[in-house]
């Protein structure tokens, strides 16, 4: 007993009492799908590679970026960027500008030359892909990735498809499109130009490949029959556009009427303006808010002086070139319906933008297709009715987008793989969303969106220079620092420091937090200050 | 492109820590070896203001002072859920004596601590609003006349909690406690007087003085390491809410804190020999109403019909809170 007077017991520390014991719900860590990442139609890990970028390690950022997606300098241009449209922060201040970060990283890559890994191990087998456009580039990179000899199928002249012939150089300059076409070659990727399959079986057979990857794309204009006369000279957008390419430029004349809604309508209009048409007028049977057109490309159009006749039909075209048109008004359905009413419109062309179709022809004879309105019907694994045939992008029934063409070529990738080695792919069950009300935002500070400098406007029309301009290092971090990391950690400390028991245990870098059950009392703080939704409670089971 | 005012979520100060921040920049908290001066295995209840408010306070000192530390403690919460004989969870040298004479232990703490040539160890003595406000009011305002070398904090839970609830002079109108029910003319704790210790505090003049809140951690943090720079009485009190005793959910204890001083109704400030020298300003404005309905102390206000002109005097005193310090930038 040499315990100090009136002390009888030996001092303890209160571990011994393990509060754990009082709890009925527990906090446990967990991944919450962000709406950007569910929103991309390429399935990238947006969330992920923001931040990489947000520490200024772009080519990490880069590299978790390309696990999905091998274009994102072309993406950081082309990209309708759903993801903006879904971002939490848009609830906030604004959207994250993720697609101008997308673009820097991809510049950024091929200003430093950054290179894919090539593939660990060959698989042997070997792999055709027909069309490299958006969907069968991506399906290659993939599939040669995952250790396959991938040979692609081009009928055109170039590499590109509807990224080439389709979409103007003003918003996709070739230089970037070429760079990033090559890095994926790089890889091994082999690239038979004006190579045009005819016969898919008869083309499998020869190279003994043991699956194919169609994707085509959707190259024929659609027509509408529209009485005109004999020297009235009506021409449709693809050729247009396609003949962009070419070194004669097409001849549309001072006065250009263009018919249709939809993007590839604005790109005939934006590009007629650059050629010198001192109009450019677009016609299209429905509103502004019907069109399927995005609207701020509606808006750029507005800025370099289009212009629009909304609720319009073109009736015919006569020799001089008068344009009757017809006035239409929407019915009780939002249905456009002709009034009777009409009128003339003075055009040197008409140039049609109704909508492609795809060329089928190379599927004739091989069995098992099922071909529905235009286009060949896949299963959920990308696979025609034909075992080892797959097929994606505009050729199948989807929104004929770039993106969704990534996305296609990724997901049948994953599909042919499995395929090839005789197992079924079963892709990572979904998180779930980081909605808004998940997030505490007490801990972000507002932070508006860096906006992409346009080209001046006079500069914009005459030339076909690239309209929206990149970010540059600082505004890049900048805007990557905005993520607000929705659903998934990023090692803010909140949890660690709001914790009243000291019952969250910190890790360390990288390595994140962990509960110490012995002592949460299931307060749920955590939970409600943690910024970003990736703490929940659950129930305890007894 | 224009210049903006830049900051990110991820180098701003709002969370507690930060991965793109150096480490000197860093919280105390967000440290993997911070102190952690009231270690787990306390009795607090679960989500309690108090325990969280000492930690990081204390943790804080302790990093101020390179560990050389000495707190003493009044009788309450806080020291009935961290000692309870012969288990304690604090994890640094601490004494309790009495309810009301934690600031003269403290002196005389501190005065030892000279008189064995160790001037170098610092001595806090800490307590609730009731040992702080109402019991040790008056050994309180001796060591400020004396001007003795001790930071005393008060972790202000506005009642006494640990015995039930019952009304201290800390309590805000209105509040319903046990001793100040909800019934009757005119319900809850009495309006148009109070006890402001704070301000008490600098009519002592002595060098620091400041508020601060659970809710504001880098503030607070910042608070406790001037206090600890300084020689001669210092006084902080730091806002901590009672789930148990407001009748607030225990997720909800940062929220309402954080409400409290959106408000308008705790202003942080800090004030150097009677002079108020800083203040913390409100960043996202809020009426009263927001923080009053997250606490079952104030549903008596929002029965049916609501006491609209009680709220609007309980408005009244945010109001002229947020005039007085000039909280709005």
């Amino acid at each position: 007993m040499d315990k100090p007077f009136a002390i009888t017991l030996d001092a303890g520390s209160s571990l011994a009492n393990k509060t754990g014991s009082w709890r009925t719900k527990r906090p446990v860590y967990l991944d919450r799908l962000p709406p950007c990442n569910h929103a991309c139609p390429a399935g990238e890990n947006i969330q992920g590679w923001l931040y990489h970028a947000e520490s200024g390690d772009y080519e990490a950022a880069w590299r978790k970026l390309t696990e999905e997606n091998p274009l994102p300098a072309i993406m950081g241009r082309v990209c309708y960027h759903p993801c903006e449209s879904a971002c939490n922060r848009g609830k906030l201040d604004e959207a994250v500008g993720i697609n101008s970060v997308e673009r820097f990283l991809g510049d950024e890559a091929l200003k430093r030359g950054w290179k894919f890994a090539p593939p660990g191990q060959e698989s042997g087998k070997r792999v055709l892909v027909v069309g490299a456009g958006p969907s069968g580039l991506s399906a290659a990179y993939h599939l040669r990735r995952m250790g396959h000899t991938v040979k692609i199928a081009e009928a055109g002249p170039l590499a590109g498809g509807m990224m080439r012939f389709g979409i103007p150089k003003y918003r996709l300059p070739r230089d970037v499109l070429d760079a990033e076409v090559q890095q994926i070659l790089d890889l091994g990727v082999e690239l038979a130009l004006n190579a045009k399959v005819t016969n898919i079986l008869e083309s499998m057979r020869a190279g003994q490949f043991d699956a194919a990857f169609l994707a085509v794309g959707a190259h024929i204009a659609k027509r509408a029959y529209i009485p005109a006369g004999e020297a009235a000279r009506i021409l449709d957008a693809v050729s247009v556009l396609r003949s962009m390419e070419g070194g004669e430029k097409p001849l549309l004349g001072r006065r250009v009427v263009v018919y249709g809604g939809g993007n590839t309508a604005l790109d005939v209009a934006r590009t007629a303006k650059r050629l010198g048409a001192t109009e450019s007028i677009i016609v299209y049977r429905r509103t502004r808010e019907k069109m399927p057109a995005h609207d701020f490309e509606v808006e750029e159009a507005l800025e370099e002086g289009v212009l629009f006749k909304w609720l319009s039909t073109i009736r015919n075209m006569a020799d001089e070139g008068t344009l009757t048109v017809e006035k239409m008004a929407l019915d009780a359905t939002g249905f456009p319906q002709p009034t009777g009413q009409l009128e003339t419109l003075e055009a040197d062309s008409l140039v049609l933008a109704l909508g492609q179709d795809v060329d089928l022809s190379l599927l004739d004879g091989v069995p098992g297709l099922k071909i529905e309105n235009g286009t060949v019907q896949v299963r959920p694994n990308m696979m025609t009715g034909h075992p080892g045939i797959f097929a994606g992008g505009d050729m199948v029934p989807s929104e004929r987008t770039v993106t969704v063409g990534v996305g296609h070529g990724k997901k049948a990738a994953r599909h042919i793989n499995a395929w090839l080695r005789g197992t079924v792919y079963a892709p990572a069950t979904k998180h779930e969303l980081a909605d808004f009300d998940k997030l505490n935002t007490w801990y972000y500070s507002d932070a508006p969106k860096t906006v992409r400098p346009l080209l001046d406007i006079a500069r914009r029309t005459s030339t076909f220079d690239e309209v929206v301009h990149g970010l540059d290092e600082t505004n890049a971090l900048f805007e990557a620092r905005r993520c607000l990391s929705c659903g998934n950690c990023f090692e803010c400390d909140n949890c660690y420091g709001v914790c009243p028991d000291n019952a969250v245990i910190k890790l360390g870098p990288g390595k994140r937090f962990e509960f110490n059950y012995d002592y949460c009392k299931g307060c749920g703080l955590c939970v409600s200050e943690c910024p970003c939704g990736a703490i929940k409670m659950v129930p305890e089971t007894l | 492109m224009e210049d903006q005012i830049v900051k990110f979520y991820q180098t701003g100060t709002f969370t507690v820590g930060n991965r793109l921040l150096a480490e000197g920049q860093r919280s105390v908290q967000a440290d993997m070896h911070r102190t952690n001066s009231l270690n787990s295995g306390h009795r607090a209840c679960q989500g309690c203001g108090e325990a969280l408010g000492a930690r990081y306070a204390i943790d804080t000192a302790m990093q101020a002072t390179g560990n050389q530390l000495i707190a003493v403690n009044a009788t309450g919460c806080l020291e009935v859920f961290s000692t309870p004989y012969p288990e304690t969870s604090w994890q640094i040298p601490w004494i309790h004596s009495l309810f009301g004479n934690a600031a003269a232990v403290a002196s005389g703490v501190a005065a030892a601590q000279r008189a064995l040539g160790r001037p170098h160890v610092r001595v806090i003595a800490q307590g609730g609003d009731g040992g702080t406000t109402d019991i040790g009011f008056g050994c309180l305002s001796g060591m400020f006349e004396r001007n003795d070398d001790v930071l005393y904090i008060c972790y202000d839970n506005e009642a006494y909690m640990n015995t039930g609830v019952q009304r201290s002079s800390a309590t805000p109108p209105a509040a319903r406690t046990a001793t100040t029910p909800a019934v009757g003319f005119s319900p809850g704790n009495v309006f148009g007087t109070g006890k402001n210790v704070p301000l008490i505090a600098m009519a002592h003049r002595i060098p620091y003085v400041a508020t601060a809140s659970v809710a504001n951690l880098r503030d607070l943090e910042r608070k406790v390491t001037s206090a600890m720079e300084i020689d001669g009485a210092r006084y902080i009190h730091i806002h901590v809410p009672c789930p148990l005793g407001w009748g607030s959910a225990p997720e909800d204890t940062l929220k309402v804190a954080r409400l409290a001083v959106e408000s308008g109704l705790f202003p942080l400030f800090e004030a150097r020999h009677g002079k108020i020298t800083d203040r913390t300003h409100i960043r996202r404005k809020v009426p009263v109403t927001e923080y009053l309905r997250a606490q079952k102390r104030f549903a008596h206000l929002f029965g049916n019909p609501p006491e609209l002109g009680r709220i609007a005097l309980i408005q009244q005193v945010a109001d002229r809170n947020i005039e007085e310090f000039g909280l709005l930038q």
